[in-house]
């Protein structure tokens, strides 16, 4: 944080600045850490008292007990290790595939014109429905479910990368047209060093869908992943391991997300938008 | 002596699918080299149009183009639009490593343009830390950098503040009349064009064709711009370019 630099020689209307600032600050983290504390006892609470049926719902303790079997028995580190490995990798496909398309279109207008209807109708598409599909063709296992993960964000992400592309202003082209540039330096020294900040953002929206899409493949074609466990808990009757599984879901959702965050946060920094 | 650039019955149109607009029609005109040449014209009538054209972005409908002594052309454009991802050095470099052309030499000549125009102490710096005119003197530096035989100015000043506007106007015509360069300047600001230019062009309005031609001479010092517009032969020129001007204006109004 900006704020947390020592600045020897501020006046003291900054400092309370700064501190009505941090208080803030303070203040929101405090509200959200209740929030998740209020809920986790009311959880606790109306399961233990009977309110609410523990079998059905589980309940903190019930899920910090499972957690750890799963760890005493490694089977968290194999079931999260699993899906971490095929969303990181199809987040990363996702990123190279789509950078890579949406300059192919935006270097090609013709191809992007004749693309249009098609991309279109593959972003619209539900990706579960090409689930069976692509078992059969792939069989079942981690191919599967990273080309699962991969189908659910790669078209969206083409074509907002390609939306931004487009955005670019037009007079900064012209720039490099008039200093002597063609397209292929437009390319490199206008669209992709602007388009840094709506990559980023897009690889924020991109990670939750890579995570969605192997959740989806591991639902129907694993043996092994926090998405089978939670198929598999829901057969046997076993909604402590479906609700621990969903709760490891959460964490890892919001790793990712801080992960890109903190790029992103970098990023500005490196460049003093902020 | 040969003309650096020429232009002969210049014409070109806009198209869609419903109609076409003309927007140039039938323009020459010739600058001479070392010439400052002020192009000035009712809004929308064509004027950047007219540049693009020089500058080879677009290419005549009709009517030929050509360039004597020149092999390079500089563009200002009226925003600077330098690069927020790039210091000012290496803004200011782009149009050398666009020419592949970032030697010892050239770069030797960006830094002793920095120091000229006052911004080497800025050139790690990004472009949002510069004022206004100070950006817009790293823009013409950009420019300068890979050595134009001609200037063309886009409205240059245009998006800057009054204040701002009447010391860079200056600060640049300055620069470029010591060092000698042949520029092309468009603006719908007549003072700007008389206090800058050695001749000025009035364009009609669309379709743009040449309507009247003012060559502009002073016997004062021509570095300062606000002592310029105190004569009276300031005003004689104003006066005889907002004529012709805003008969122009009139007319369509009436219409």
């Amino acid at each position: 944080m900006i704020f947390q630099k020592a600045k020897p020689n501020n006046l003291t209307n900054q400092q309370a600045f700064i501190l009505a600032h941090r208080k803030h600050h303070h203040r929101i983290t405090f509200a959200r850490l209740l929030l998740l504390l209020s809920f986790l006892v009311l959880w606790e609470y109306t399961t233990r008292s009977g309110y609410v049926d523990i079998f059905f719902f589980s309940s903190p303790t019930a899920i910090l007990q499972y957690l750890y079997r799963m760890i005493l028995d490694y089977s968290f580190f194999k079931h999260t290790g699993i899906t971490l490995l095929e969303t990181i990798v199809s987040f990363l496909l996702v990123t190279v595939f789509s950078l890579f398309f949406a300059t192919l279109l935006w270097y090609k207008n013709s191809l992007s014109e004749i693309l249009e209807p098609y991309l279109v109708v593959l972003n619209s598409l539900p990706k579960s429905a090409l689930a069976p599909l692509l078992i059969v063709w792939l069989g079942t296992g981690s191919k599967t479910i990273i080309v699962a993960g991969i189908s659910v964000a790669v078209f969206g992400s083409i074509i907002s990368l390609y939306t931004g592309f487009c955005q670019a202003d037009e007079d900064m082209l012209k720039l490099i047209y008039t200093l002597g540039g063609n397209r292929k330096d437009a390319l490199f020294k206008v669209i992709l060093p602007s388009s840094v900040p709506l990559i980023l953002s897009n690889m924020k929206v991109n990670i939750g869908l890579s995570l969605v899409g192997v959740i989806i493949g591991e639902f129907l074609a694993a043996r092994q992943g926090l998405g089978y466990l939670i198929i598999y808990g829901s057969q046997v009757f076993q909604l402590n391991m479906v609700i621990t599984s969903i709760m490891i879901l959460c964490a890892i959702a919001m790793g990712f997300y801080k992960i890109i965050q903190t790029a992103e946060h970098c990023y500005k920094k490196a460049n003093k938008y902020s | 002596m040969q003309p650096i650039l020429s232009l002969q019955n210049i014409s070109y149109s806009y198209h869609n699918l419903k109609s076409e607009t003309p927007a140039l029609s039938e323009i020459s005109f010739q600058v001479k080299e070392g010439e400052f040449l002020a192009i000035v014209g009712p809004s929308g009538c064509g004027k950047s149009t007219l540049l693009s054209i020089i500058a080879g972005l677009l290419h005549p409908e009709s009517g030929s183009l050509s360039f004597g002594s020149a092999s390079t052309i500089g563009y200002m454009l009226q925003h600077d639009h330098l690069f927020e991802w790039r210091t000012i050095y290496r803004n200011v470099i782009l149009g050398l490593e666009l020419n592949k052309a970032v030697t010892k030499e050239n770069t030797d000549y960006v830094l002793q343009l920095l120091k000229d125009y006052g911004l080497y102490s800025f050139k790690d710096k990004k472009p949002s830390e510069l004022s206004g005119g100070m950006r817009q003197r790293a823009a013409l530096i950009r420019t300068m950098a890979i050595r134009p035989d001609l200037l063309l100015l886009d409205e240059p000043f245009s998006a800057l503040d009054f204040q701002t506007r009447l010391t860079v106007s200056a600060d640049i015509g300055n620069i470029i009349r010591s060092t000698g360069k042949t520029a092309v300047l468009i603006t719908h600001d007549l003072s700007e064009a008389i206090t800058l230019a050695d001749r000025v062009l009035v364009l009609s309005k669309r379709p743009a064709t040449v309507k009247f031609e003012l060559p502009i001479h002073f016997d004062i010092d021509r570095r300062y711009p606000l002592a310029i517009r105190t004569t009276p032969v300031y005003q004689t020129y104003f006066n005889l370019l907002w004529k012709e001007l805003s008969d122009d204006l009139s007319e369509s109004q009436a219409k």
